[in-house]
């Protein structure tokens, strides 16, 4: 196992160093520049910019001195575009807000997504089957930027009950909506991923044993079944997860949190170029991590599995 | 001897006399809230609220409240006494002594001094500051010595502005500048504290170390969502504020905006484009559209790149004519925008818009001449034209090329094609002039005409039809000396619509919605310079 892990991590180095280079390269060659507004600065001017911020360098400096910067120092240099903040301040503020909303969502979405995905699997074929695939594959087509607006003329402006946005620090009534938003659409994939791998199990052989046992049907679900029921859920939560600690762009701009994903888009549009390759190196390494857990949690689950 | 100006200077002096200001001052029968909270929103985060760093609208906003310049601008846009108390000219224009008020204080409670001055108007003019407002400063003001100091040819202490003393500001010029009094209200030449910006570097702008003499201080910025500002005790008048908070949010989405203001999380926000019309009947007291200083229009290419037709006259001077302006702006903007025939809008102060040729036609008349001058120029359904308009990405930009080229189709054959790209590739393809007609919009810099006039001069940085005239350039430098540009001003106009570099579409409006409770908004300030300190809110 713990080969296994170091020889995942050896390959997660070279990983992100190629996700840095690409980044780097299509950055690169990316019509514009982060200095130029209506106008074009003078030369003078620009020269000095461009001194700031090392653009003067060959590429292969800019390259070297990012990679060291970055792995040595954790430094991802000051941001282009907001001239009193550093990529690292950026990273500090939104990421967060994104990880306290990412987080409750995910939470949310596990457990309910497993609810009723094991309640809909125990239920075949009944009404309360029915109703919650009906439900889950509802949630699923409501795509976050309709279910966003909905939640805010429902909550804010019909109710009076919650702000329609904003953050403040991530008081609870400024969570609420976003964590709704964002774990809709999540819940429903795991739900009906969760039923029809359970399905599966319940069909299979060892639960027609423990059943003739004799075992009270709940210890057969939560003993025996829900474990196996769940690795297709776990493979897809890995992922899930990353996406949603390190922002949708949608929820943060709906709800102006301040989040880490606006800052990722304005940042392209910007040419913000520290900030773009900060928030990269950021999902890039947390995605790697991520599925590196899954894998492992994997091994840990199934018994099948041996690395 | 030294006169008084007699410019805005019947003004100033007469209030240096009053020692008033404007501030907020609420009518009678009024109630306040007990609440003075201004909150209102800006689409996007500013990339700085330093005064020499600034460059957005919205930025420049936020530092009028941050910060406070020598002279200030009242509800109608006219210069108000701000940290100096009014200012004397010499006789020959070229020397202005700005009089400071003793009790203006920084936020620390140190005195703003001459000496603050100075030291901002430097390091914005400085390449090394590298600021992207430093050519307001160099090229703009006229201030002596600006130009060399700007391109890094003479240091930054030879700029032409000297403390006489802590209270006296002596500003010379290159030249009289008829318009220099007004660009003292411009956020580049605000004052900044020397002691905290050299201590802090680039970081002096944030709450913790950020030090103002305006009538607010910054005491939260959170980047993309929110900035709240709070009375600054230290300010000369804050006797006369009444607002003690300000919060700006930053919500991207117009309509999401909206519900929050419907549902009284805002005072102000921006009318979602295209619904102006139904929400002004849904709200008439509270959607509101003020005139702008601000031009929106086309540029022709007029480099030796552009295609064979673009070069001949008659056939700019067609596409200029053939299409309806009022379909844009009563079918499309519906928010009281002004169909442009000229670039200078109207609402520009002391400036009355030349009637042109085209702009005294009927549509019906404008198509007519358009169709003659196309068959004139050898152009028709046997040799027809295809011309590409290039915009950045927006829907708003895109429903009017897609109007623009629909109606040059019908009125004059011209198979025209639509392009968009996104902002930065889309400047960087107009800068270069790799376009055949490109979209641009223009806001005066400051409320007089050569803020429009001078993007028709070749040197212009901004003139991205490489618009080319001597005659225009010759116009343009005898006017800024002139003691009565106005005509000179005519003539420009006249040439530029005769030579159509480029297509006036028209002239901007601000929209916005704010709730009924919030009083003092300057509507007539076409520049929208705006301070929280004139408002209130009543019950």
């Amino acid at each position: 196992m713990f080969t296994y892990i170091a020889r995942r991590l050896t390959v997660a180095v070279p990983t992100i160093l190629i996700l840095i280079t690409i980044s780097f390269v299509l950055m690169w060659s990316a019509p514009g520049s982060p200095f130029m507004g209506e106008k074009l600065p003078p030369p003078e001017v620009m020269a000095n910019l461009e001194a700031k911020y090392g653009l003067d360098q060959p590429y292969w400096k800019q390259y070297v001195d990012y990679l060291t910067n970055v792995i040595f120092h954790f430094d991802f240099g000051p941001s282009f575009k907001f001239k009193d903040r550093t990529v690292n301040d950026i990273i500090a503020q939104g990421f967060p807000v994104t990880l306290t909303y990412g987080f409750w969502s995910f939470i949310v979405a596990v457990i309910f997504g497993v609810g009723l995905g094991v309640t809909a699997a125990i239920r075949h074929n009944t009404w309360l089957d029915y109703l919650s695939v009906g439900f889950a594959i509802g949630s699923q087509s409501i795509p976050n930027y309709v279910m966003a607006p909905i939640l805010v003329l429902v909550f804010t402006l019909w109710l009076g009950w919650l702000p329609g946005g904003g953050w403040e620090g991530g008081t609870w009534d400024h969570i609420i909506m976003p964590v709704i938003a964002l774990s809709t659409s999540y819940f429903a994939s795991i739900a009906r991923i969760t039923r029809s791998s359970m399905l599966e199990v319940l069909n299979s052989g060892f639960i027609r044993t423990a059943k003739a046992k004799g075992l009270p049907m709940s210890r057969v679900i939560l003993k025996h079944a829900l474990k196996p029921a769940l690795l297709p859920v776990l493979s897809y939560l890995g992922p899930a997860f990353v996406g949603m600690v390190t922002g949708s762009v949608i929820i943060d701009q709906y709800f102006s949190t301040g989040g880490i994903g606006q800052f990722f888009v304005n940042s392209a549009f910007n040419r913000d170029y520290s900030t773009m390759m900060g928030i990269t190196i950021l999902v890039g390494t947390l995605t790697i991590i991520f599925n590196l857990l899954v894998d492992v949690l994997y091994a840990w689950i199934d018994p099948k599995i041996r690395y | 001897m030294k006169i008084k100006t007699t410019l805005m200077a019947s003004t100033a002096a007469l209030l240096v006399l009053s020692g008033a200001a404007f501030a907020a001052s609420p009518m009678a029968g009024e109630t306040l809230a007990a609440d003075q909270t201004f909150t209102y929103q800006d689409i996007d985060e500013s990339p700085s609220i330093d005064p020499g760093m600034v460059e957005d609208v919205s930025g420049s906003a936020v530092v009028r409240n941050l910060f406070e310049g020598l002279m200030n601008q009242d509800a109608d846009g006219n210069l108000i006494p701000g940290v100096a108390t009014g200012y004397d000219l010499s006789d020959d224009k070229m020397t202005y002594t700005f009089h400071l008020r003793a009790d203006a204080k920084w936020s620390n409670g140190d005195p703003v001094t001459a000496g603050d001055f100075v030291y901002a108007w430097r390091r914005a003019a400085d390449p090394a500051t590298a600021s992207p407002y430093a050519w307001f400063v160099t090229d703009i003001t006229g201030i002596k010595g600006a130009g060399a100091v700007g391109s890094g040819d003479a240091a930054p202490d030879t700029l032409g502005v000297e403390a006489a003393d802590d209270q006296t500001l002596v500003v010379h010029l290159e030249r009289p500048v008829p318009y220099f009094a007004q660009t003292v209200t411009h956020a580049t030449m605000f004052p900044v504290p020397q002691a905290v910006v050299e201590a802090h570097g680039a970081e002096w702008t944030r709450p913790e170390n950020i030090v103002g003499n305006g009538a607010y201080v910054l005491t939260e910025h959170v980047p993309q969502e929110r900035m709240v500002m709070e009375r600054n005790a230290n300010y000369w008048n804050d006797g006369e504020t009444v607002i003690n908070k300000v919060v700006r949010l930053i919500i991207n989405d117009e309509t999401q905006a909206f519900t929050r203001w419907q549902a009284g999380e805002l005072d102000l926000v921006g009318v979602p484009t295209g619904q102006y019309l139904s929400l002004k009947e849904q709200y008439p007291a509270e959607i509101y559209s003020n005139p702008r200083l601000c031009t929106y229009y086309y540029n022709f290419n007029m480099r030796d790149n552009a295609p064979e037709w673009m070069k001949d006259v008659r056939v700019r001077q067609a596409l200029n004519l053939g299409f309806d302006r009022t379909v844009i702006t009563d079918g499309i903007l519906q928010a009281g925008q002004i169909p442009a025939y000229t670039f200078t809008p109207p609402t520009t102060a002391g400036f009355t818009v030349p009637v042109v040729e085209s702009a005294a036609m009927t549509q019906d008349e404008r198509n007519e001449l358009a169709k003659s001058l196309m068959a004139e120029a050898g152009y028709g359904p046997d040799n027809p034209i295809s011309a590409e308009i290039l915009y950045n990405t927006s829907e708003g930009h895109k429903s009017i090329a897609i109007a623009v080229s629909q109606m040059w189709k019908e009125n004059l054959g011209i198979e025209s094609t639509i392009n968009n790209m996104e902002w930065g590739t889309f400047l960087e393809a107009r800068g270069a002039g790799q376009f055949e007609i490109s979209r641009a919009g223009w806001c005066g810099d400051y409320n007089e005409a050569s803020t429009f006039l001078d993007l028709y001069g070749s040197g212009s940085g901004y003139n991205d039809a490489g618009y080319n005239s001597a005659e225009v350039d010759a116009l343009l430098a005898e006017a800024k000396t002139a003691e009565d540009p106005q005509s000179l001003y005519n003539q420009i106009e006249t040439i530029a619509a005769a030579d159509a570099p480029i297509i006036p579409i028209y002239f901007y409006t601000s929209v916005g919605a704010r709730q009924a409770t919030l009083k003092g908004w300057p509507d007539n300030n076409v520049e929208n310079a705006w301070y929280a300190r004139d408002l209130y809110k009543v019950e």
